[in-house]
């Protein structure tokens, strides 16, 4: 069983993202880049599945940031094998870009399964596994939170809202949306990491890419948010009415 | 050339509360376009729907039995073939799970392009405008479409579904469904119910938070009937579970669980960071606190100064059953 | 896991180490039996590398009355020998996590059982082996992602000084100081940290000392995560922060932090980091008369000793000669103090194993604390540890003692006496 997982990078959020001076893009200058955490769930069930049925795992992520990092750290988790993949991409890379990318590197590799993260932040034109799983002409589900294989095809259970789940039957290979591992994604101790920084080599892989599929972006803009709460003040009669004001206009309450 | 197509998502039998929000929206866009507003409705058995469906002009229904229960293949399917033939200019896909499979690969398979976590949509000039919520909610990017068709991937509750819930009477129209369905890699089997047990606040669409403030468990009852009508759960902060007044599976927090619900509503929890660090990405933080210089302020988007016993009861009247 | 009775053999003979020992032997009064156990747990755990005087314990149980976990809980060195004798590996159990290295079981064991070797050692191979509990395992991932382990941005780590005041020089700007201050995660993000934090630069202002922090250069010193098990994190930290310090130019590191303190002293040089290091309150003894004081603070006081300032590093004194000399301070001691003091609970992991202390504990052993500290009378419970701060205050409120007793490090009664 050939797994092979896309590792994305995302901005963290921990930091301020700031506006770049075109209106169009994140100032990515200070920019500091981090996982997707679905992948890092998607990693998690692909080895799982690989101490379950046996079989290898392949980590794949496009170059730039701290790609070698990101690499090294899913080689600490168990990773059997690290691809990045170079080219001339456009920036920002957008999902088409990134799932055409993929697809490039990845029809060079041997595959039955590819787990992707389900979605990520920076996804303004869709879903990167299921735009990969077309390129690739294979089968895709998202929102997955159970895998299970054999006989040449997996088992998955695919979540709604509410909590419901549908049991679908995938033939291999297919692409599977991970919205959350079976357990906690595991640690990577530091030594390991650095010890997989040593040893452990990354493969490279050129590939192309069109941004093509997206929109255009006019602006990117904060959304109005002061420093500390909006007060709503008056008696608690007219403060229910205006929380429920704000809920309505949220969608929370119809 | 100037319909707007909204995928009709349903669930179990019974239409989302996002298909009517999609449906609502739909028919202002076609207002604007000067086109009709029609709904694709994919499933096996699914005509009685139809009936609330009155905002469509028409509704087109592809009925076969690999569409009776959501599959991400065949509804892709079905929905190019609808797609194809009404060649549409606007095409409405909730951002769902469901949403998630079809929209990118209706882009992907039709070479159209894709806006996703979409909060607004406009048309201006007779430009199709969008804002999308990215970088979970921190950067809005506005986008704007050239060309037909263009699919728009419309985040849940971004628009009231009031305005999908009129009465008409649609045109109703079958469509033929696709060859393609007999052939298929990914095969439904079965429905799985959530297990009962207790609820996870990390998966909760609301969240009503209460702390020290809440001041006896006599009072829990009453919290949770509020966190009922809002159709979400109780969380709370450490010392109503180092008390036992709910189980440890409900603090948020530091030593507890991280949440991102859509609604955090806190009521007599003072904002220790140590409890910051579990909500503070929630999407909207609403804070009730008896001292105005509570540091849950900070944090909060609104805040409430006054007597959460006050407000209470007021609250849940509103809301009504 | 209780243990299984099954696993006390009682034998009438066994043979050690060729010698063939019968019950006749083992008598005091009665004939008592003798046991023979499968040592193979414990000779794993005590082949670990730093973990080998666990095998040094005969059961004497000096250890446990002193251990503040066993206080509210059950727990102690000799409980771990004792399990370990009985076949139970301490590596995927729960009793791993529960020692918070205060060192108060090694100032009483005549063997010199050393668990502030011992479960450095153990944890790394469990932290190896995966089991990490959760609460622990994200403050490794924030520590290695962001260099702090409460998350925060790294870019933010000197926003404090923006409130102080007074000036905060950065090493980077003025490459030579006599002190180079370095403040640790706590004191640089927590907001009750911050104050304190601003209340060192507030006299090291008026002191006219010559300092500069580091500011975004800096990384968290990592003591408390090695103690944890993550000797790779400490060490992929600490060789960035001896790079760092290499430099600029510096007589004296100062700390704020008793737990940074530790791993200047005690690690770094194993690194090849030698620095002369004090804490703050070390520093500020022999100085606190010549800041000026406007206020009279009438307070009745009680001072915690930090574990890892009194046991660890001898120094009982300093903070006491400081708060004697702030005019209107009555200081009033707990019954466990200096070399006796009782643990916060927060070394060695335990602050950021709260939720998993909690199912094994009675109460908090901050809340131990706190209750001890309202029973002098005392109106202030003064800390010099970072860690304490926070987890007293809370400990304050959860035990009902609001209003009755204050939190306050050291530094800002100074300041509050200086009226500054
Ligand atoms: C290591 C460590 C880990 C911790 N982990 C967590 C954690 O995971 N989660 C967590 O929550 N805490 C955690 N804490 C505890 C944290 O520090 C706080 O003590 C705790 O969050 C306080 O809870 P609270 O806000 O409910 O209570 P309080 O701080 O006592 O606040 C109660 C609030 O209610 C308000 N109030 C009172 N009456 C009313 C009324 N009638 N109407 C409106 N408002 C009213 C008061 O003004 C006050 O602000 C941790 C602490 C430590 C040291
Ligand atoms: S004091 Fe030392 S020898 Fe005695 S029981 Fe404790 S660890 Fe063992
Ligand atoms: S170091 Fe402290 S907590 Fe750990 S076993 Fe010894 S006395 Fe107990």
């Amino acid at each position: 069983m050939h797994i092979i997982v896309p590792l994305r990078q995302v901005p963290d959020l921990v930091e301020d993202l700031e506006i770049d001076a075109s209106g169009k893009d994140l100032d990515r200058e200070w920019l500091k880049y981090k996982m997707n955490e679905f992948d890092d769930h998607a990693l998690e069930e692909a080895l799982l599945l690989k101490e379950e049925v046996g079989g290898a795992v392949t980590a794949v992520a496009l170059d730039g940031g701290e790609v070698d990092k990101l690499l090294f750290t899913a080689a600490a988790k168990g990773a059997d094998r690290l691809v990045k993949v170079r080219g001339d991409f456009p920036t920002p890379l957008n999902s088409h870009a990134m799932a055409r990318a993929l697809a490039g590197a990845i029809q060079g590799l041997d595959y039955d399964l590819i787990l992707t993260g389900v979605q990520a932040v920076d996804e303004l034109d869709g879903q990167v596994g299921v735009l990969l799983a077309h390129y690739l002409g294979i089968p895709h589900v998202s929102v997955v939170t159970d895998v299970q294989v054999h006989d040449g095809k997996a088992v998955v259970h695919k979540e709604y809202a509410g909590g419901v789940m549908g049991e679908f039957d995938v033939i291999l290979p297919a692409v599977l949306g991970i919205q959350a591992a079976r357990q906690t994604p595991r640690y990577a101790p530091v030594s390991r990491v650095r010890m997989a920084m040593r040893k452990s080599t990354i493969e490279e892989v050129s590939a192309e890419a069109s941004a093509e599929g997206a929109p255009d972006i006019r602006k990117l803009f904060k959304p109005e948010k002061g420093a500390g709460a909006q007060m709503l003040e008056g008696s608690p009669e007219a403060v229910a009415e205006k929380i429920i004001h704000i809920l309505k206009e949220k969608g929370i309450v119809q | 050339m100037s319909d707007v197509l909204v995928f009709a998502e349903h669930l179990q039998g019974n239409l989302t509360d996002s298909t009517f929000e999609l449906l609502g929206k739909g028919r202002e866009l076609a207002q604007t376009t000067g086109g009709h507003l029609i709904a694709a409705l994919l499933g096996k058995g699914v005509e009685p729907l139809t009936e609330q469906m009155g905002v469509a002009h028409k509704v087109v229904m592809v009925e076969h039995q690999q569409l009776a229960a959501f599959n991400p293949e065949a509804y892709a399917i079905a929905l190019k073939a609808v797609v194809q033939s009404l060649n549409p200019s606007i095409i409405l896909i909730p951002y769902t799970s469901m949403g998630m499979d079809l929209a990118s690969a209706l882009s992907a398979d039709l070479g159209i392009p894709l806006a996703a976590y979409v909060s607004e949509v406009k048309i201006e000039d007779g430009t199709l405008m969008t804002v999308s919520q990215m970088y979970g909610g921190k950067v809005n990017v506005e986008s704007e479409f050239s060309g037909n068709p263009k699919i728009v991937s419309v985040l849940a509750g971004a628009f009231p579904a009031e305005a999908g819930k009129v009465e008409g009477t649609p045109v109703i129209e079958t469509m033929e469904a696709p060859n393609a369905l007999a052939n298929l890699r990914v095969t439904f089997k079965q429905w799985i119910e959530p297990e009962g047990g207790d609820v996870d606040i990390t998966q909760q669409d609301v969240l009503v938070s209460i702390g020290r403030g809440i001041q006896s468990q006599e009072n829990i009852p009453m919290v949770e009937e509020l966190a009922r009508k809002l159709g979400g759960a109780l969380s709370a902060s450490r010392p109503i579970i180092d008390n036992k007044w709910l189980p440890k599976s409900r603090q948020v927090g530091k030593s507890g669980l991280k949440v991102k619900p859509r609604l955090y509503l806190a009521l007599g929890i003072s904002g220790a960071p140590e409890h910051i660090e579990g909500m503070k990405d929630a999407e909207l933080i609403i804070a009730v606190n008896s001292d105005p210089n509570a540091p849950i302020f900070e944090y909060a988007h609104y805040g409430v100064v006054g007597d959460l016993f006050d407000l209470l009861p007021i609250l849940k009247e509103k809301l009504g059953g | 896991m209780p243990v299984d009775p099954k696993q006390i053999r009682a034998k009438d003979k066994v043979v050690v180490d060729g010698i063939e020992l019968t019950s006749d032997w083992n008598r005091m009064f009665d004939q008592r039996p003798v046991f023979d156990y499968d040592v193979e747990v414990l000779e794993k755990i005590a082949g670990i590398p730093g973990a080998e005087s666990m095998a040094w314990c005969y059961q004497c149980a000096q250890c446990v009355p002193v251990c503040p976990v066993n206080e509210v809980g059950d727990y102690g060195p000799r409980k771990i020998y004792r399990r370990l004798q009985l076949g139970i590996d301490l590596i995927p159990d729960e009793e791993l996590w529960k020692c918070t290295t205060c060192m108060h079981c090694l100032r009483v064991c005549p063997k010199d059982v050393n668990m502030i070797d011992i479960m450095p050692a153990v944890r790394e191979e469990a932290v190896m082996e995966g089991h990490v509990p959760p609460e622990l395992q994200e403050v490794f991932e924030n520590t290695f992602e962001y260099g702090n382990p409460l998350g925060e941005s790294p870019r933010k780590r000197a926003d404090w000084a923006k409130d102080a005041g007074v000036p905060v020089p950065l090493m980077k700007e003025k490459k030579k100081a006599d002190i180079l201050w370095f403040v640790e995660c706590y004191p640089s993000y927590h907001p009750r940290g911050k104050e304190t934090s601003v209340a060192l630069a507030k006299v090291l202002h008026a002191l006219g000392v010559d300092f500069g922090i580091l500011g975004v250069e800096e990384k968290c010193s990592c003591d408390s995560q090695r103690l944890a098990g993550e000797r790779g994190l400490f060490e992929e930290f600490a060789e960035e922060n001896i790079k760092t310090f290499s430099k600029y130019q510096f007589n004296t590191i100062l700390v704020t932090d008793p737990h940074a303190l530790n791993a200047f002293k005690k690690e770094y040089p194993k690194l090849g980091g030698r620095y002369h290091v004090v804490h703050y309150t070390t520093f500020l003894a022999p100085l606190i008369d010549r800041l000026e004081y406007r206020n009279t603070l009438n307070y009745r006081v009680t001072f915690h000793d930090p574990c890892y300032l009194g046991r660890h590093h001898g120094e009982y004194d300093a903070p006491r000669r400081i708060l004697n000399r702030l005019p209107g301070v009555e200081l009033v001691e707990m019954w466990r103090c200096r070399q006796n003091s009782f643990c916060c609970g927060g070394g060695g992991g335990g602050m950021w194993l709260d939720g998993f202390m909690a199912d094994h504990v009675r109460e908090r052993l901050s809340e131990n604390r706190v209750r001890e500290a309202v029973e002098t009378g005392a109106q202030v419970l003064a800390v010099c540890c970072p860690y304490e701060i926070s987890r007293f205050e809370d400990a304050v409120k959860s035990t009902g003692n609001e209003g009755k007793l204050m939190v306050k490090d050291i530094i800002e009664l100074v300041v509050e006496a200086m009226g500054a």
